[in-house]
């Protein structure tokens, strides 16, 4: 049922071997613009975290394959629960990059008003981008209520759930994956084997052969795929929705990548990751790999590349400024949102901190009342 | 992953060999045969107590009678069984002694647990047989740790850590069954898959055979009829001489049945059908091993009735014993929750002691702790 | 003597207790190689081999299970929680089993272990990287709970928690991991448990406090004191089993208390303190007791600094419960 070595679609010199990704150029060049403005976003993040201007990011790099490619094969009608590393699948889906730097400053407009760390976004159009909490696995179990809900209620949604190597020893992972194959739930599990949980390599992770391998504990097929193959990735993946949209049940997909970054930006990897490894990665660049493809199909020159990339750059660091200058939330913000109405002993422990502020005269800027 | 000799099964329903003769020695032969009747014995007398209001809670054995005794018996002594509520029967094998078996029954002043824990949660340290707390597989993490504190202790001692099907859904069976392949610990993980979770069928629990479940984390796993003792016990002894030699963990699911209800307290009649029950009745372990034994000359006419009288016997000894004694101490309510008992609890101790006293309830002994 | 941070002193609390006892052992997420991810176990591996300290796969439930049958078969685990806030896949391995092991075995089984985890605000963390849940533990007998504020401390309990014989949280307030530093004696010694430090002397008022609260009461008692007011400051070190009779005894000396914690107010520590003393001194009492704390919401991120007790808060508890 489950297969060990990883699919891959796009040869070194870029064929296809006649695999039809179903995309017209234009959705092609999607992907890779979306690719690269993925890589830009983490860019301009990290040059803002070393400035401090923002407090944290958590790199995408070397796993926009893997993002692109799962992102294209969900309809804008069906839910991501995501993990803190899947902006690029917000970015595919026009989620635009300002809003995603609200999150980044954590400011007044930012979707949750500046209460979670940066990265921990909350979206819900065009495309449901559920909140990301921090603990690991989590969510899991969560997406397959929400696809057993959309079975019981007669809907055609699948829910994706994405999550890491690591994440595949978290609790979140067994019951989710478990209840799914009873219930036979419309949901897709993807697993980013990017080589890496912080410090702690795959090895030390699990001893299963791989983690699609996983997918036969809970009675559902398995698939790897390599995850630096964007075609590859979105082959699998759209088979793995279309499965689960048409009542097939769940599938477990295993994207083989790497993380070339840190964990994230309070990360240094040379502690632990060994210099050839990172190395053998580099080769794989996915943005290399789907540049020979699309040159091979005359839809892209090397040329293009700079201006796409500097236009996507410009695009990030004009978001980030507009972000920046948006004012912190206000600090009734600390109280709303906590219950769908403001009980009494948060509206009086709110009204002592604006009143002590007031009296000490150093209420800060957007301190405020509760709206009556 | 080397992977051991292991007969699915040895005996059929009749109790012909139908798989590799393990040519046992007789005298063990007879003693699996007369432990898996005291395990059917205590358990139809415990049944007994509960439904006379005697002892209060009761998680039956019948029809595990194989499962347990042919695996606990693959141990050493030195090697740890880490259980659920089902495994008692194996514990008396392993050096549990009655007295305390029905005392913790009775939650009395012999229960070494100190009438604590409800009824049916056994233990006993010299035999290495931990005490369980009710919650469902949180046992298995432990065997795992104790299995990586015996490596790093340099002992050889194997962990044989029991659970049921539902079991394999907890929290504790993931964390396990990957730390242990992970850290290459002396473990055997023994998956009573006894066909219910209370309700749930186990059929119910997961999509997938439990055995498939050893691949999820890089695990040998083998599955037996868990009914035919000498399957059970060849399977156990050579995932745990596989184990002891090796340092490599492995699952065995155990397929067998829970005859009767979940425990005292359930009426299986809710929500399973009498068929399946009897198709069960039909392949009893203990039924079919006595075919076995009788068929070899270990077992003459008339023996297992003999033996089973004196088993009684010996249980109804203890269980008026254990009737006679006294209640626990009521200072056990706030002892053994630190090493020593901290201030707090002494006073709160001694102003419930105040009461009790000046109810007339409390005994000699029962006084105030020094402030 | 070394002048260590508290983090340092931590780092050397667990050296020390693994250089004394071969049977300490020390693992979790990221704790070897790395050393940590705020370096805590820096150096262990290196020291003492990838046998005594090491990486565990993603699953606190794993850590604390495992890290209980370790102990029941003798070895002297410190398993470590990356952040308190991911404690709770281990809540019920915490909970249902570390704390009851003893009990419900009547001391047949036992289970010696120290559950170090970073807990507490201040470093921008937001929902998950921020909590302080003592009170989620403190309700659970049969668990001792710790939390040091200085160096010296934070090594002297940690190694009595590690040689204590019952299974001890250890919350490690992160938001003083390099921002205190102080003395810590070489070697072994151990500060006891279930006592309290007094940070301060004063006679108007009394503030308990602990973890990462005890800098800022300080601080507001320094401003107290200029305004006139005398405030007495104790860490209370150890919250269970919390030495009752010492805090009975520092609320009557002043008959005016402040709590303060960074933690929800609603059933949190502060309430215990207010009711101990409630039930037991309450005719000493000048004035209402005073809570300061975080508020019952959970804890944001851009706004961190006006959920966390300052100071300024600190401050004005102690003119309301000096002025009453
Ligand atoms: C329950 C829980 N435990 C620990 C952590 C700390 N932590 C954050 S990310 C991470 C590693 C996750 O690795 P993986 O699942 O492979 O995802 P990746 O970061 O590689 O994308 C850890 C241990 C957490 N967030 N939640
Ligand atoms: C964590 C937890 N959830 C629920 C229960 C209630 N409960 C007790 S036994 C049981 C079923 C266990 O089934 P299985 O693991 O197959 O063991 P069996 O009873 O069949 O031996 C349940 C749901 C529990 N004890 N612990
Ligand atoms: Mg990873
Ligand atoms: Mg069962």
């Amino acid at each position: 049922m489950t297969m060990s070595e990883p699919l891959s679609v796009i040869a070194p010199d870029g064929a296809t071997n006649g695999y039809d990704p179903g995309l017209s150029e234009a959705e092609l060049l999607h992907c890779y613009r979306t690719m690269l403005r993925v890589r830009a976003f983490d860019e301009i993040c990290l040059k803002l975290q070393r400035s401090g201007r923002i407090g944290f990011s958590i790199p995408n790099l070397g796993i926009e394959g893997t993002q692109v490619g799962a992102a294209s094969a969900f309809e804008k009608s069906d839910w991501l629960f995501p993990s803190y590393r899947d902006f690029g699948m917000a970015l595919y889906h026009g989620i635009t990059p300002l809003e995603m730097m609200h999150n980044m400053y954590g400011n007044a407009q930012d979707t949750a008003k500046g209460r979670q760390m940066p990265v921990h976004f909350s979206f819900d159009k065009p495309i449901r981008f559920v909140s990301i909490s921090s603990p690991i696995g989590t969510h899991i179990p969560q997406a397959v209520g929400a696809a057993y809900a959309s079975k019981l209620r007669g809907e055609d949604t699948v829910m994706l759930a994405s999550f890491g190597d690591g994440g595949t020893s978290s609790l979140g992972f067994h019951s989710g994956l478990n209840f799914a194959g009873v219930w036979k739930a419309p949901v897709v599990f993807l697993c980013q084997n990017n080589g890496w949980a912080i410090s702690c390599p795959v090895e030390e992770q699990t001893s299963s052969d791989g983690f699609a391998i996983k997918a036969e504990a809970y009675g559902m097929p398995g698939v790897v795929v390599d995850g630096n193959d964007v075609l590859a990735v979105r082959k699998t993946m759209l088979e793995a929705v279309e499965r689960a949209r048409s009542g097939g049940g769940p599938t477990l997909v295993e994207c083989k990548t790497f993380r070339m970054g840190g964990h994230s930006t309070s990360d240094d990897p040379s502690r632990y990751v060994p210099a050839e490894q990172r190395e053998e990665w580099e080769k794989k660049d996915p943005v290399l790999r789907f540049e020979r493809f699309l040159e091979a199909s005359g839809m892209w020159k090397a040329k293009d590349k700079e201006p796409m990339y500097s236009e996507a750059l410009d695009e990030m660091s004009a978001a980030a400024s507009e972000a920046e200058a948006v004012p912190k939330p206000g600090l009734e913000s600390i109280f709303t949102d906590v219950y769908a109405e403001l009980p009494p002993h948060l509206r009086r422990q709110g009204q002592e901190l604006f009143e002590l502020g007031k009296r000490k005269g150093d209420a800060a800027a957007g301190d405020g009342e509760f709206p009556l | 992953m080397t992977n051991a000799a292991i007969s699915p099964r040895i005996l059929d329903a009749e109790g012909k060999l139908c798989g590799a003769d393990p040519e046992l020695d007789k005298g063990l032969l007879r003693e699996l045969f007369v432990h898996m009747m005291r395990v059917r014995c205590v358990d139809q007398r415990m049944l007994k107590l509960q439904r006379a209001g005697r002892v209060g809670f009761v998680g039956s054995m019948l029809g595990l009678e194989a499962a347990m005794i042919g695996s606990a018996a693959a141990l050493e002594g030195r090697d740890w069984m880490w259980s659920g509520l089902r495994e008692g029967g194996a514990a008396l094998m392993r050096g549990l002694p009655l007295s305390e078996y029905i005392a913790q029954m009775y939650c009395n002043s012999n229960d070494t647990a100190k009438g604590r824990q409800m009824c049916n949660h056994l233990q006993h340290a010299a035999s290495h047989y931990p005490s369980w707390s009710s919650v469902i597989g949180t046992q298995i993490t432990h065997g795992v740790g104790a299995a990586l504190a015996a490596k790093r202790r340099g002992l050889d001692e194997v962990h044989a850590v029991y659970f049921g099907d539902g079991a394999t859904s907890s929290n504790g069976f993931h964390s396990g069954l990957n730390f242990a392949a992970v850290w290459k610990v002396r473990c055997v993980f023994l998956c009573v898959d006894n066909g219910w979770a209370i309700s749930v069928p186990s059929k119910a629990q997961t999509a997938a055979p439990y055995v498939d479940k050893g691949k999820a984390y890089g695990m040998l796993a083998h599955e037996v009829d868990g009914n035919d003792v000498l399957a059970t016990y060849q399977a156990t002894k050579s995932l745990v001489e596989r184990a002891r030699a090796e340092s490599e963990p492995a699952l065995l699911v155990l397929k067998t049945y829970r005859m009767l209800g979940h425990s005292s307290s359930d009426d299986p009649s809710l929500y399973r059908d009498q068929a399946e029950v009897d198709e069960w009745a039909a392949r009893d372990p203990i039924k079919r091993y006595a075919g076995y034994l009788t068929g070899l000359g270990v077992l003459g006419a008339g023996e297992q009735e003999e033996i089973e009288a004196k088993l009684l016997e010996e249980i109804d000894d203890e269980i008026r014993t254990q009737e006679a004694a006294d209640p626990m101490a009521l200072k056990t309510l706030v002892e053994d929750v630190y090493a020593e008992v901290p201030r707090h609890l002494r006073r709160q101790y001694n102003a419930f002691i105040e009461v009790a006293e000046r109810h007339g309830e409390a005994r000699p002994g029962d006084g105030a702790f020094p402030l | 003597m070394a002048n260590l941070t508290l983090l340092q002193a931590l780092n050397d609390g667990m050296k020390t207790a693994m250089r004394q006892d071969d049977s300490v052992v020390l693992f979790g997420e990221d704790v070897g190689l790395r050393g940590g991810v705020f370096l805590t176990t820096e150096g262990i591996q290196q020291e003492f081999g990838s046998e005594r300290c090491f990486d565990t796969p993603l699953s606190e439930d794993g850590i604390v299970g495992a890290a209980i049958g370790m102990a029941m078969n003798g070895l002297r685990p410190i398993a470590e929680i990356q952040f308190q806030d991911f404690i709770f896949p281990g809540f019920d391995q915490i909970v249902s089993e570390a704390a009851k092991l003893r009990y419900r075995s009547g001391s047949q089984y036992t289970c010696p272990l120290v559950i170090r985890t970073p807990y507490g605000g201040g470093i921008r963390g937001g929902l998950y990287h921020s909590q302080s849940g003592e009170a989620y533990f403190c309700h659970t007998a049969g668990l001792k709970v710790v939390i040091p504020s200085t160096p010296h401390d934070a090594k002297g309990l940690l190694i009595a928690s590690i040689e204590d014989p019952d299974p001890v949280l250890f919350l490690e307030p992160k938001a003083l991991y390099r921002s205190v530093k102080g003395e810590v004696p070489e070697g072994h010694y151990t500060v006891d448990l279930t006592t309290i430090r007094e940070v301060r002397p004063g006679k108007d008022v009394t503030v308990f406090c602990y973890g990462a609260m005890v800098p800022i009461a300080a601080k507001a008692a320094e401003q107290a004191a200029e305004k006139g007011i005398e405030v007495n400051v104790l860490d209370l070190r150890t919250l269970l089993p919390l030495d009752e009779d010492g805090v009975l005894e520092y609320a009557k000396r002043t008959g005016r208390v402040v709590v303060v914690h960074e933690a929800p107010r609603f059933c949190g520590f502060g309430g215990e303190i207010s009711a101990i003393i409630a039930e037991n001194a309450i005719e000493y009492m000048e004035a209402p007791i005073a809570r300061v704390t975080g508020f019952d919401t959970p804890f944001p991120n851009t706004l961190e600094h006006h959920y966390l007790p300052d100071d300024r808060r600190v401050l004005d508890a102690i003119e309301h419960v000096h002025a009453f």
